[in-house]
């Protein structure tokens, strides 16, 4: 146990290494943009003697490299900026997004892993079949559609065709107002369930489906591929045709025995296919009007509103690594011959 | 016990059909140790693989039968073929390092077998296998239950294939070079091994490999295989004093001697393609002694003595 402890250090100290480069890039990124921050502080039409005044109020008079000491001591402080745009903290802002991302994301996650590994094991048992080729197809399509255009064809097909699926947003208008959710995780699937609220339950789910397959496209088509091939590659090998020879049931032989070995790949994949998803949930949480930490940053991009968009970056880099540091702790638990 | 008759396993490749066993007959008794020797890439595997029908895509058996105990296992249901193999039926490879799931303990893979084929519990099953793992000289059973694969050696990884293989007291154990992976200290053991278990469980074995030394000290018959067909069939001192095959001779003339100097004997050129194999005798084209009659004719079957049979057109008076 103690060894784990002492790799989750390591792991955690090279964040920090990471955290100070990546700041040090979208800072600068961010002063090179010609947009002036203290006139979108000020909103529209500002007068010259305004600005002067907001700039020395955001310390925009100081030279860049103190401007990014500055910053660098709020954020030791856990201070991560006032957005230009909504005047309010953005670790504020970003902690009450955070839940409504994490739901869809989370959701993705769970429909990538379960489609992608299931299409990817029957593609590979079933090799150059119909039902192959059929799943190949369909891990192409996943891969090579972009978010968007995905996310506005489910919308026309299952909102303004069928009409069985909402257009957008976490949750029914209606239902919000009548049988309002109490927030205890955030997660509004599971505080609706917990307090049997089944209406917000069943609306929040409706709500989740369309973005939750257009963010999990992606990242299903790659899952699916490389377990795929990871299970074809595995197939072959001896302990495989040994427990066949056991007498083992073949659905033991494929879900235990071979896929155990495959899942490490595959889960290496899904942890690199994360910053995909990361990338995605801007446009989909946009075109779904989701109330996530995508629109808001997506909204401040915009206006180069520079603090959300660092501290996003910083969360989100945050957020990949400690999601490959989950996946890596995963393996070992999965192959007993890897060693931290 | 186990009958195979006019077996003929095809592999169904891009360049053809490869005829890999070519209508083979074999018999195995009762508690006798069959060894099956031959080249690499005769169909020595195949062979064994088709007993259990595991014959892995493109390869399919195409014609024959096996009777086992009676019964045709190629006209087996696939459930009930399931229950023979790993109970009926088992088999130990080649390589037992590639042979184990690298993700589960021995433990776990030995008592999955033992309650796929036995309704016990799972403690029950435990103590089968520690039971088992006695049987089979493994240290300590309790604790090498517990551990993984790559944490033992080859022979004792070896040994915990032979445990999982004779779990269930097979009939027949079918062993694929059991000792070929290693090395010469081990290989006796694991041989003495699977000897003494043979005796206590009233076992049959067919051994497949290619070392003539193996054959010598464990079966009490063997056939000789050349390019998916049996050439020569006798009893173990038959086939060492009195071997008629010209390939048989020249098998045993390949194993080197201390006492012998000077080259050693091979027989010349290589073995055929069996995608496209020699018409009449496959092994005409290499053999010192060929006639006419061998590029025309499949040879059949001569007896030579008691249990001794050989292919071969020189004996077709």
């Amino acid at each position: 146990m103690n060894k784990f402890l002492r790799y989750i250090g390591r792991r955690l100290a090279l964040l920090i290494l990471v955290l100070i480069g990546l700041s040090i890039i979208t800072f600068t990124l961010a002063r090179i943009v010609p947009s002036d921050p203290a006139a979108v502080y000020l909103g529209p039409r500002p007068r010259p003697e305004q600005i002067a005044e907001v700039r020395i109020k955001l310390g925009l008079d100081k030279p860049v490299y103190v401007q990014y000491a500055y910053y660098l001591r709020d954020l030791l402080h856990g201070d991560l900026g006032t957005s230009i745009r909504t005047h309010q903290p953005v670790l504020k802002s970003i902690l009450r997004f955070l839940p409504a991302s994490f739901e869809l994301m989370l959701t993705a996650i769970i429909l990538a892993l379960i489609i992608g590994t299931l299409l990817g094991v029957t593609s590979a048992q079933k090799e150059n079949t119909l039902i192959d080729h059929a799943n190949r197809l369909f891990a192409v399509t996943g891969v090579s559609l972009p978010a968007f255009w995905l996310g506005l064809l489910f919308q026309l097909l299952f909102f303004r065709c069928l009409g069985i699926l909402p257009l957008g947003g976490r949750i029914d208008i209606y239902v919000s107002l009548f049988s309002p959710i109490k927030h205890i995780t955030g997660f509004y699937v599971i505080d609706s369930l917990i307090t049997g609220n089944w209406v917000a339950f069943k609306s929040s789910i409706l709500h989740l489906i369309l973005p939750g397959i257009t963010l999990a496209a992606y990242s299903t088509g790659i899952i699916m591929r490389m377990t795929r091939a990871t299970m074809l590659e595995v197939n072959r090998e001896d302990y495989i045709v040994a427990a066949r020879a056991a007498g083992i049931p073949e659905r033991t032989v494929v879900f235990k025995y071979a896929l155990k070995n495959a899942m490490a790949p595959t889960l290496t994949t899904a942890g690199l296919a994360f910053a995909s998803m990361l990338t995605a949930t801007f446009f989909i949480e946009t075109i779904f009007y989701w109330p996530g930490v995508g629109t808001y940053t997506v909204k401040s991009i915009l206006l180069n509103d520079y603090p959300v968009i660092m501290a996003v970056t910083l969360v989100g880099a945050l957020l990949y690594v400690l999601v490959n540091l989950v996946v890596d702790l995963v393996l070992v638990f999965l192959d007993p011959r890897i060693r931290l | 016990m186990l009958e195979v008759k006019e077996l003929e396993t095809h592999f169904f490749v891009y360049e053809g059909i490869v005829k890999t066993l070519n209508k083979i007959d074999l018999t195995i008794y009762k508690e006798e140790t069959l060894g099956i020797v031959g080249e690499t890439g005769c169909g020595k595997s195949v062979t064994a693989l088709s007993i259990l029908r595991l014959i892995p895509s493109p390869g399919k058996i195409v014609g024959g039968k096996i009777l086992f105990e009676g019964q045709d296992l190629l006209k087996k249901e696939k459930e009930k073929m399931r229950k023979i193999r790993g109970n009926k039926i088992s088999m130990i490879f080649q390589n037992p390092t590639s042979s184990l799931n690298p993700v589960f303990t021995v433990g776990d893979q030995l008592t999955a077998v033992i309650r796929n084929h036995q309704k016990v519990s799972k403690e029950e099953a435990r103590k089968r296998a520690i039971e088992m793992f006695k049987q089979v000289g493994l240290p300590d059973p309790r604790r090498t239950l517990q551990k993984y694969p790559h944490e033992l050696s080859g022979g004792m990884q070896q040994r915990v294939m032979i445990a999982a293989a004779l779990s269930c007291e097979p009939s027949l154990l079918i062993a694929d070079e059991p000792t070929t992976a290693l090395d010469v200290t081990i290989q006796a053991q694991i041989l003495n091994l699977m000897e003494g278990l043979k005796e206590k469980l009233k076992t049959s074995i067919l051994l497949i490999t290619h070392n003539l030394g193996i054959v010598a000290k464990i079966c009490d018959r063997v056939a000789i295989m050349y390019a998916g067909e049996f050439v020569e069939e006798a009893p173990i001192e038959e086939i060492f004093g009195n071997p008629k095959h010209p390939y048989s001779k020249g098998l045993l003339e390949s194993i080197p001697k201390v006492t012998q100097k000077g080259k050693l004997e091979t027989i010349g050129g290589t073995v055929c393609d069996l995608l496209d194999p020699p018409s009449g005798c496959r092994f005409h084209a290499r053999c010192p002694s060929s006639m006419e009659i061998c590029q025309k004719e499949r040879p059949g079957q001569t007896k030579i003595g008691k249990n001794h049979f050989v292919f071969c057109h020189l004996y077709n008076s």
